[in-house]
């Protein structure tokens, strides 16, 4: 399967969901410009972390007027599986693909570690080949993290089980101590009504190699080869 | 027009100025004055240090280029280069914290990239005064955020570092910053200007009248007024350094180029002067058709200005659309502001009128070389006293025993975790970091190779205080040490010395004994200095800091998976101590925290031994039989012990040691097999089947080595001259050391 990775004037994870995509998982990849009109036939789209535009403006308010990010949408709303990765995630909430917005971290830092995160749904094609309440270690980096969205729309999203990850610690419990930036409800991660459009802050693509210091990540890259039904090239 | 007091604000001598008249044949103008002046700062021409740097070694088979260009760079194999530098932006950081830091990365990283390599590690050396000072936590934050801000930002990984806190850095902190980066060997781009009439391009952000007379600035005192000397501290862009930085990079892919040189210190002048000098050819450009952010700017503000991230380039003939066109793309817009001259000036005009016209050679070879006076400095001789026939027979014993002292030491701040301050550096973007800050060296895999490379800065102030000579021994000798606990041969080494005011025969003597000792170090280990940088006048009100000469070395891991760090990695595993204690309190920390010194010697170093010791590590883990290994430096034996344990989901230790027999007294004997800082000992820790060919090994390569315990328990126990000395639950040390630095924040905001 072709993964389709946007690249925007900042984007600087771009390189690593890259080398996870063909490297790590044998895949066919494709960057995606961000002044480009189409996917180049990708069958996923990945936002990658990054400062996009600088992001002096606020994160990913510029990014969304990008010219992709029509065929993302377009995409998206056909049910293609689109995830959106730190950066990504906050280009994603700014385009309205997902609801709620980004906060600075409380304690005002940037904050780089491995942190856990709780599996809620499988039913998304990033986390369909994981279980229900696995712990993954997996690493942020960030600023923006703290996710925030009025209570109405909390309330909807746990209804509707959107909420897909959530800080915890390494037995599974949400517990202030492991939420790293002040996230409302410890939400690192969430989908979209569909269920198709996935944003995450930390960086699965970080942890696909032993080496790295953990394969934790591969859950999510597993999961959506699956999903898309191509098998792993050995 | 020029008078002395026109001179003065230029930083220039009378004989100085005598000399410019000399080679223009003519008074120069105010234009050509303030090029002079920057050209010939200590910043930029190093005229007090050079004739010491030309003693250093530079020379390998490994190195690819040494000094003079933008960066060094050594063959890595697989036909890659590494391409590094370290450089200091100690002034504008003191002056303005986070731009000052911040645009020392950009600086730095943009000397990898001009070279033609894609830039994948930083590392950083800082120096604060002590952190309980007035001033110092909003220095330490505003630096560390600025890294932070640049770095992550472009998405260079910060992977490594150190940070020490001493007075004598209060009024001047220190700020060095080393970058990374890989390029094909054969593609390495060059600073030179050659071709009579190729087109001179302009790129990147707009000139404006920020950091007009930085270079300058960089090359005198601070006083009280330093404050007021802000607007010559530049502002930082990361993002237009990206675009930059993406764009360079693709248009060097398209071998379109004669050559490129970012605009540093000094901007257009000596980016101009630079490249023309270099390819033995002249530039001119016309500063009218330079983009600008402001009205109004005269030549002079033009020339002179520091403005950030702008790169000067030269095109081949017929390919200029090209290089425009790539610029494009990014959105940057590529000027041509003038072309190659064969006449080996450096002319500059204002719409079509020339408005200085200098002899490049004036500029750069001719600049003034000093060979400065220089006098022992005379602290040495209290500093380095003893009394009787031991070293410290006069210290008071500390009442309070060991298990205190260690936890004192492991919570003091230049020894404590340093996880406040990297956990605000994006670490592991460009998903290469298999050694992460806080394990040791910096460790970073070469993608589509089998090979990783590691780094390590370091340098210690104190012991060069002490004395220069062995301290910058000592330095060399840690950087390549902790590169080869990782597994990595040390290749070569970058420089960055800092001290205070030349002009005084005191500081000069310093200057003249670390390069000597840095030397003598770098030609043992095969360490050859490949580029870097000097900073001097780091003082403020006569208060010079401690002589600090960092270096940065690089070393070749043959295969990445056997990279070792410094925790230990199971219980029941052997404990190997490789080299000897000598029980040297000299220079310790534990002096320092303890007992509130700062004296004695600073520990004796045999560099064969040193070598010895470091072939052994990388050939131990080329044959996988180290589980862990982590070097004995500030805060001795016990710190390391301690420090081996630490992130280990709690394995302790048990180990047995000699007492150090250096006084009359037991308990400073204790303190000193315990605390002392003898040079040359690593901490290893390998499976029990394996001891003994660790042990022939060692023997094979002429390194004591000893079994001084094993892993495991919940607790560190350490036994001296058979008597149990230390005896502390890990997880007790632990938050001692993991805590400190955070809580002098905590307190502050409570």
């Amino acid at each position: 399967m072709r993964f389709g990775i946007v690249v925007f004037p900042g984007s600087n994870c771009d390189e690593d969901a890259y080398h996870a995509a063909r490297e790590v998982f044998g895949q066919d990849a494709e960057y995606l410009w961000h002044k480009d009109a189409d996917l180049k036939g990708a069958d996923v789209v990945i936002l990658p972390g990054g400062f996009a535009h600088g992001d002096y403006l606020r994160t990913g308010a510029m990014a969304r007027f990008s010219p992709i990010m029509n065929p993302v949408r377009s995409f998206a709303e056909r049910g293609g599986p689109v995830l959106g990765i730190c950066n990504g995630f906050q280009i994603l909430l700014e385009s309205g693909l997902l609801p709620g917005a980004m906060l600075r971290n409380k304690g005002l830092k940037y904050r780089c570690e491995h942190v856990h995160v709780r599996v809620e749904h499988t039913d998304t094609p990033f986390t369909s080949g994981a279980s229900a309440g696995q712990v993954l270690r997996i690493p942020i980096g960030h600023g923006e993290g703290n996710y925030f969205a009025p209570p109405e729309v909390l309330q909807k999203l746990e209804a509707n089980r959107q909420v897909i990850f959530r800080y915890t610690d390494a037995q599974g419990r949400v517990d202030e101590a492991a939420n790293p930036n002040g996230s409302v409800n410890a939400i690192a991660g969430i989908c979209s009504e569909q269920r198709n459009v996935v944003g995450m802050m930390p960086h699965p693509e970080r942890a696909c190699e032993t080496l790295l210091g953990g394969v934790d990540g591969c859950a999510i890259f597993d999961s959506v080869l699956r999903w898309v039904g191509s098998p792993l090239k050995v | 027009m020029i008078d002395s007091q026109v001179l003065e604000r230029h930083g220039l001598k009378p004989d100085e100025y005598d000399r410019i008249v000399g080679f223009m044949g003519r008074e120069p103008n105010l234009t050509e004055l303030g090029i002079f002046s920057v050209m010939w700062s200590e910043h930029c021409s190093y005229k007090s240090s050079r004739v010491h740097l030309k003693t250093l070694p530079t020379d390998g088979p490994q190195v690819l280029q040494g000094p003079g260009e933008n960066a060094g760079a050594v063959d890595i194999g697989d036909g890659l280069a590494a391409v590094f530098k370290i450089e200091s932006h100690n002034h504008p950081s003191f002056i303005e914290p986070y731009q000052g830091a911040a645009t020392g990365v950009g600086g730095i990283i943009r000397d990898i990239f001009t070279m033609g390599a894609r830039p994948i590690a930083l590392l950083n050396s800082l120096r604060f005064g002590s952190l309980d000072a007035p001033g110092t936590r909003r220095l330490l934050e505003g630096v560390v955020a600025g890294i932070a801000g640049y770095g992550n930002s472009i998405g260079i990984p910060t992977v490594g570092g150190e940070i020490a806190f001493e007075p004598a850095y209060a009024g001047n902190p220190l700020v060095n910053v080393f970058c990374l980066g890989i390029a094909r060997a054969s593609d390495i781009v060059k600073g030179v200007a050659s071709g009579v009439g190729n087109a001179v391009y302009y790129v990147g952000a707009k000139t404006g009248r920020d950091g007009i007379h930085g270079a300058t600035m960089a090359s005198a005192e601070f006083d009280e007024k330093s404050a007021e000397k802000r607007p010559a501290v530049q502002v930082g862009d990361p993002f237009m350094e990206k675009l930059l930085l993406e764009a360079c990079l693709e248009v060097m892919r398209t071998d379109a180029l004669v050559g490129i040189q970012d605009m540093g210190a000094a901007g257009l002048t000596c980016s101009t002067t630079e490249m023309g000098s270099r390819g033995g050819a002249g530039v001119e450009i016309d500063v009218a058709l330079v983009p600008q952010r402001e009205t109004g700017m005269t030549p002079y503000e033009i020339m002179l200005s520091e403005s950030q991230e702008r790169m000067l380039l030269v095109a081949k003939p017929g390919r200029e659309q090209e290089v425009e066109r790539i610029f494009e793309k990014w959105d940057l817009h590529a000027v041509r502001i003038g072309q190659v001259t064969a006449d080996g000036m450096l002319r500059v005009k204002e719409r079509g009128k020339v408005v200085a016209e200098i002899p490049n050679r004036a500029l750069t070879d001719e600049a003034p070389v000093y060979r400065r006076p220089m006098q022992e400095a005379e602290y040495l001789r209290e500093v380095r006293e003893m009394k009787g026939s031991y070293p410290f027979s006069d210290v008071v014993p500390a009442e309070k025993g060991y298990d205190h002292i260690l936890l004192a030491l492991l919570a003091s701040p230049t020894i404590a975790s340093k996880r406040w301050v990297y956990r605000q550096y994006d670490h592991m973007v460009r998903t290469n970091t298999i050694n992460l800050p806080g394990m040791g060296a910096g460790v970073v895999r070469i993608k589509g190779t089998d090979r990783a490379l590691a780094m390590s800065v370091d340098g210690n102030g104190r012991y060069c205080y002490l004395d220069p000579y062995r301290g910058a021994m000592l330095a060399v000798a840690e950087a390549a040490r902790n590169v080869a606990c990782s597994g990595a041969r040390p290749l070569a080494a970058t420089n960055c010395l800092n001290f205070g005011n030349p002009e005084r025969p005191a500081i000069m003597w310093q200057f003249a004994k670390a390069v000597e000792g840095m030397g003598a170090a770098c030609r043992a280990l095969d360490v050859p200095i490949t580029g870097g940088n000097v900073s001097l006048y780091n003082e403020t009100d006569g208060n010079a800091v401690y002589p600090t000469p960092t270096i940065g070395v690089v070393g070749l891991l043959e295969h990445a998976d056997r990279v070792v760090g410094r925790r230990f990695q199971e219980s029941g595993d052997a404990i190997i101590l490789l080299g000897e204690g000598h029980g040297e309190l000299g220079g310790s920390e534990y002096l320092k925290v303890v007992h509130d010194q700062v004296r004695g010697m600073p520990p004796a170093l045999d560099l064969k031994a040193e070598r010895a010791l470091q072939q052994l590590l990388v050939a131990l883990a080329g044959e996988r039989l180290m589980r862990s290994a982590h070097d004995c430096a500030d805060g001795g034996l016990a710190v390391t012990l301690a420090e081996c344990c630490f992130e280990t989901v709690g394995i302790g230790a048990e180990v047995s040691i000699g007492a150090a027999n250096v006084a009359r007294d037991a308990r400073i004997d204790g303190a000193a097999a315990l605390f002392g800082e003898s040079a040359s000992r690593v901490v290893i820790s390998v499976v029990t089947a394996d001891v003994t060919r660790v042990l022939e090994q060692a023997s094979a390569f002429g390194v004591p080595a000893r079994l001084v315990g094993q892993t495991g328990g919940n607790r560190l126990r350490i036994a001296v001259g058979g008597e149990m000395a230390v005896d502390i639950a890990v997880t007790e040390a632990e938050r001692a050391w993991s805590t400190a630095i955070e809580q002098y924040f905590a307190k502050r905001v409570a």
